[in-house]
C-alpha cells in the first residue's frame, strides 16, 4: 500500500481545498471518512471518491461546536487496520467589522479553527501513537503569521492552532507519527469568492497536491503557494512601531 | 460572498462580457440562489463566442459542481453534476469498461455543455449526438425543480441543443457505453484533394473519423489534409503527463499567413505518404488541443472566431466555394476540420444534420468577421447551417430558416423562461427567442 492508500479521517471535507485532497486520495485507493455538517453535500462527495477509486468512502457528521460529534468518528476509523491519518480543513472567517459589531462571535471562530480541531486531534492522537505511525496535516493560514486588523480574530484563533500543532508534532514524532502545519495563502474557495484584494491566488487543487508532496516528505510547516513563506518573512520582520500603523 | 463582479470570456477571446457571477460549490447552494435570482449558467467556457456570455447581467459558473453522484455498475448509467468535464468522467470510469458515448475535441467541455450544445464527435455518424445519450436532467429554473427524461416532450427536446435558455441543469444521467479500455489504435494517412477526402469519409468503416484540413491550400492542393480514423481497444494507460501552458499572449506575427503556411506543409508531411497506424491513450485523438493549456492565447489578445457550418451532402460544391475563398483570404489558421456527420441529433436547436461539417479558425483581424459573414451567407443558401457553440459573428438576420424547429424551442422556452431571465449574449445578438414572432 502507498502511503496514500491509508485510512484518512477529512474534518470540513465539503471545502474545495478538502475536496480536491480527498479526489486524490481517492486515485489512490485510500478509505476516506469524511466529515462535516452538510450531510447530503459530504455524501456526493463520497459517491464521487468512490467513482475516483477510493477502496471506502462514507460521510459522517463532525461539528467543531458539538464535541459530541467527535467520538464516533474516532470509534469508525479505529476499526481499520494500519495508518490512520487526519487533516483538518476547518475553519469560518466572518468579516472582521462584523466581529468588531458583535464581538461574541470570537467564541465561534476560535471554536472552529482551534478549539474543535485541536480537541478532535487530542482524542485520536492516542490510537495513532499506539499504532506508532499516522500524519495529521493541519491547515492554518498564513493570516495566523501576524494579527492585522483585517482580519485578526480569525489569525489569533489560525495561531493558537498552529502552536497546537507545533506541540502535537513533538509529541507524535516520537511515537512514530507525523504533523503537516499547512498554511495557505489566497486560495480561490467560497471563503475568498468576490473578496477585494486577492492577489496570487491558488487553485485548491495546487493546494492539495503541495500538501500531499508535504506528507510524502514528512515536511514540519509548509506555505502553499511556496512563495507566501518569503511573503510572510518579510510581514514577521517589519519592526512594530511601523506595522502598527500600517493596513496590509 | 455569492456575486464576484468578473470580466470572462468565451474561448476565442474576441468576446467577453463583464457581469456579477456565483460559483456555487454546492447543490444546495445552486438552488438557494437560483431561487432568489435566475440567471443563466456557463460551464468551462470552451464554447468559442458569446453563447456562454451574459454581458451586464448575473450567471451561474458551473465548474465547482463537478461530481460523480451514482453509478450503477450493471447499466453503465452515471449521474453526475452538470459542471464535470467530460475528460474527467471519460478518465474515471474508462479502467471500469465505460465510456462518455459522445465526446467533443475538447474533454474541458462539461456535461452542462455538452448537453446544451448538444455536441458531437467524432463517431457522430455511428452515435449520434450527446443529448441523444442523456436519460434525465434536473432542471432549475427560479423555485422550480424539474426532472425531465426524453419522454417529457418539448421540454426535453427545448433543453438539449437548447443553449440553456430553459432553466440551469444541475445533474444529469447519461448512458455510458462498453468499451475494452482507454486505449485507440488510430490510423493517419495523407489526403490530397476535397474529392479524395469525401470518397474516404464514404469509404470509412471506423467509429471515429475525422479530416484535418490545410485550409491555406489552394488550386490542385484545395481539400488536402490528413484523414484520422480510430478504435477503441484495449489496454489501460497510466502515464499521468502534465499537460503544457501557453503562459503569455502571443505577438501578433505568430499565426501570420507564413507561419500558418508553413506549419500547415509540416502538419500535412509529420504523417508519411503512405500513412501510419499507432496505438495511443484515446485521450490524445480525442482532445489533441488539450494537452496544452491556454492555448487560445496563440491568437494574441485580440482572439479570434471559429466558424463552423453544416451543408447538406449534396452541396459539396458549396463547401468547395468555401474552401476557396478561404484559401484565397490568407486567413485561416492553422487547422481546420472537416466531418461527414449523420443525422443524429437530440433537440429543437441541436446543430448536426446529415452532411459535412466544416470548421475554421480565423484570428480576429480585419476582414475575418466579413469573411465569416460571407460563410454565413453561403451556408444558408446552401441549406445548411451554422453552429452556436463556436459562433460570435453572425447577424440575426443571417440565421433565419437556419434552424426548422426554431418555432417549437420558442415556444417551449417561453412557457419555461416567460420573463426571458436566461437570456444570452449570442441568444440576443441572433434574436433567437424573437425572430419568430417578428416574421
Ligand atoms: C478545442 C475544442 C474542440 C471542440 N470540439 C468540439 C467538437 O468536436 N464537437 C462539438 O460539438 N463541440 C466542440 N467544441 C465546442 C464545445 O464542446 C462546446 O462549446 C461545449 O458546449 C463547451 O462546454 P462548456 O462546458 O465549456 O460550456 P460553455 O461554453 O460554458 O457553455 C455552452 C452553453 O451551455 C450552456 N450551459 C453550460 N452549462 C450549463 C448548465 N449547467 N445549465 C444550463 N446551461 C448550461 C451555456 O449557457 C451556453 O449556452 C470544441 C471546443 C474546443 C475549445
Ligand atoms: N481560501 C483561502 O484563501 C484560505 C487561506 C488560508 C487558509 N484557509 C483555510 O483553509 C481551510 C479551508 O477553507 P476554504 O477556503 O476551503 O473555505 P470553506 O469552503 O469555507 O471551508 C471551511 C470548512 O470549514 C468547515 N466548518 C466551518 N465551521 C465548522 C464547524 N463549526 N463544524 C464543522 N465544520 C465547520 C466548513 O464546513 P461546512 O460545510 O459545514 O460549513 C468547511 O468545510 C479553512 O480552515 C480556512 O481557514 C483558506
Amino acid at each position: 500500500m502507498t502511503q496514500t492508500a491509508q485510512t484518512w479521517i477529512i474534518l470540513g471535507a465539503t471545502s474545495s481545498m478538502a475536496r480536491a485532497m480527498a479526489r486524490r486520495l481517492a486515485k489512490e485507493g485510500a478509505m476516506l471518512i469524511l466529515c462535516g455538517r452538510d450531510m447530503d453535500d459530504l455524501a456526493a462527495s463520497a459517491e464521487d471518491c468512490k467513482a475516483r477509486g477510493a477502496a471506502e468512502a462514507l460521510a459522517m457528521r463532525f461539528d467543531a461546536r458539538d464535541s459530541t460529534s467527535f467520538g464516533p468518528i474516532v470509534e469508525r476509523a479505529v476499526l481499520k487496520e494500519g495508518a490512520i491519518n487526519c487533516a483538518v480543513f476547518v475553519g469560518s472567517m466572518p468579516e472582521q467589522s462584523v466581529i468588531d459589531a458583535d464581538p461574541s462571535l470570537i467564541d465561534g471562530v476560535v471554536q472552529d479553527s482551534h478549539i474543535g480541531p485541536a480537541t478532535f486531534l487530542s482524542m485520536l492522537a492516542p490510537q495513532m501513537e499506539a499504532r506508532g505511525q499516522g500524519t495529521v496535516v493541519g491547515v492554518g493560514s498564513v493570516a495566523g503569521d501576524r494579527g492585522r486588523i483585517g482580519n485578526y480574530v480569525y489569525g489569533s484563533a489560525k495561531a493558537g492552532f498552529a502552536t497546537y500543532l507545533s506541540g502535537l508534532r513533538n509529541r507524535l514524532t516520537r511515537a512514530g507519527g507525523h504533523v503537516v502545519t499547512v498554511k495557505p495563502g489566497f486560495v480561490d474557495t467560497a471563503m475568498t469568492w468576490g473578496i477585494e484584494g486577492m492577489f496570487l491566488v491558488a487553485s485548491p487543487d495546487a493546494v492539495a497536491k503541495d500538501i500531499l508532496r508535504a506528507v510524502a516528505k514528512k515536511k514540519n510547516v509548509i506555505y502553499t503557494p511556496f512563495f507566501w513563506r518569503y511573503i510572510m518573512l518579510i510581514i514577521r520582520h517589519i519592526p512594530e512601531f511601523i506595522f502598527k500603523k500600517m493596513s496590509i | 460572498m455569492t456575486w464576484n463582479k468578473l470580466t470572462y470570456a468565451g474561448w476565442g477571446r474576441a468576446r467577453s462580457a463583464t457581469g456579477q457571477v456565483a460559483r456555487p460549490e454546492r447543490q444546495s447552494s445552486l438552488l438557494r440562489e437560483i431561487a432568489s435570482f435566475a440567471a443563466p449558467a456557463f460551464g468551462m467556457r470552451r464554447s468559442y463566442g458569446d453563447v456562454a456570455l451574459n454581458d451586464g447581467g448575473r450567471a451561474y459558473d458551473m465548474t465547482r459542481l463537478d461530481r460523480v453522484l451514482s453509478f450503477d455498475a450493471e447499466t453503465g448509467v452515471v449521474e453526475v453534476e452538470a459542471g464535470m468535464p467530460i475528460g474527467d468522467l471519460g478518465r474515471a470510469f474508462a479502467a471500469k469498461g465505460w465510456i462518455p458515448p459522445v465526446m467533443p475535441g475538447t474533454g474541458f467541455a462539461t456535461v452542462g455543455g455538452c448537453i446544451a450544445n448538444d455536441v458531437h464527435g467524432k463517431n457522430h455518424h455511428v452515435k449520434g449526438s450527446f443529448g441523444q445519450h442523456v436519460t434525465e436532467i434536473t432542471l432549475i429554473h427560479g423555485a422550480e425543480i424539474k426532472t425531465i427524461t426524453p419522454k417529457s416532450g418539448a421540454i426535453w427536446k427545448a433543453t438539449v441543443g437548447g443553449l440553456g435558455q430553459t432553466g440551469v441543469i444541475a445533474k444529469a444521467k447519461l448512458q455510458l457505453m462498453p468499451c475494452k479500455g482507454d486505449m485507440m489504435v488510430l490510423t493517419e494517412r495523407r489526403i490530397d484533394s476535397l474529392d479524395e477526402f469525401l470518397a474516404a469519409f464514404d469509404e470509412s468503416k471506423t467509429d471515429y473519423t475525422v479530416g484535418w484540413i490545410d485550409a491555406t491550400a489552394t488550386g490542385a492542393h484545395l481539400g488536402r489534409g490528413i484523414l484520422e480514423e480510430g478504435e477503441i481497444t484495449s489496454g489501460i494507460n497510466n502515464s499521468k503527463d502534465g499537460a503544457k501552458a501557453v503562459p503569455f499572449n502571443a505577438p501578433g506575427w505568430a499565426l501570420s499567413a507564413p507561419v500558418v503556411r508553413v506549419f500547415n506543409e509540416l502538419y500535412f508531411r509529420r504523417v508519411p505518404a503512405k500513412g501510419r497506424t499507432s496505438v495511443k491513450p484515446i485521450t490524445e485523438p480525442f482532445f489533441p488541443l488539450d494537452a496544452i493549456h491556454n492555448w487560445n492565447r496563440l491568437y494574441g489578445k485580440h482572439g479570434f472566431n471559429q466558424f463552423q457550418c453544416v451543408v447538406p451532402p449534396e452541396r459539396v460544391d458549396v463547401l468547395r466555394l468555401m474552401l476557396e475563398k478561404i484559401g484565397a483570404s490568407h486567413l485561416a489558421s492553422p487547422l481546420a476540420v472537416l466531418k461527414k456527420m449523420g443525422d443524429g441529433r437530440g433537440g429543437y436547436m441541436s446543430f448536426p444534420m446529415e452532411g459535412y461539417t466544416l470548421a475554421v479558425d480565423f484570428p480576429n483581424k480585419d476582414g475575418s468577421q466579413e469573411l465569416i459573414k460571407e460563410l454565413t451567407d453561403m451556408t444558408l443558401d446552401a441549406g445548411g447551417r451554422i453552429y452556436f457553440a463556436k459562433d460570435g459573428v453572425a447577424e440575426a438576420t443571417q440565421i433565419k430558416g437556419m434552424y426548422p424547429e426554431q418555432d417549437k424551442w420558442q415556444r417551449a422556452v417561453e412557457k419555461a423562461d416567460p420573463q426571458g431571465a436566461l437570456v444570452t449574449d449570442l441568444v440576443r445578438r441572433l434574436n433567437l427567442r424573437e425572430s419568430a414572432k417578428e416574421s
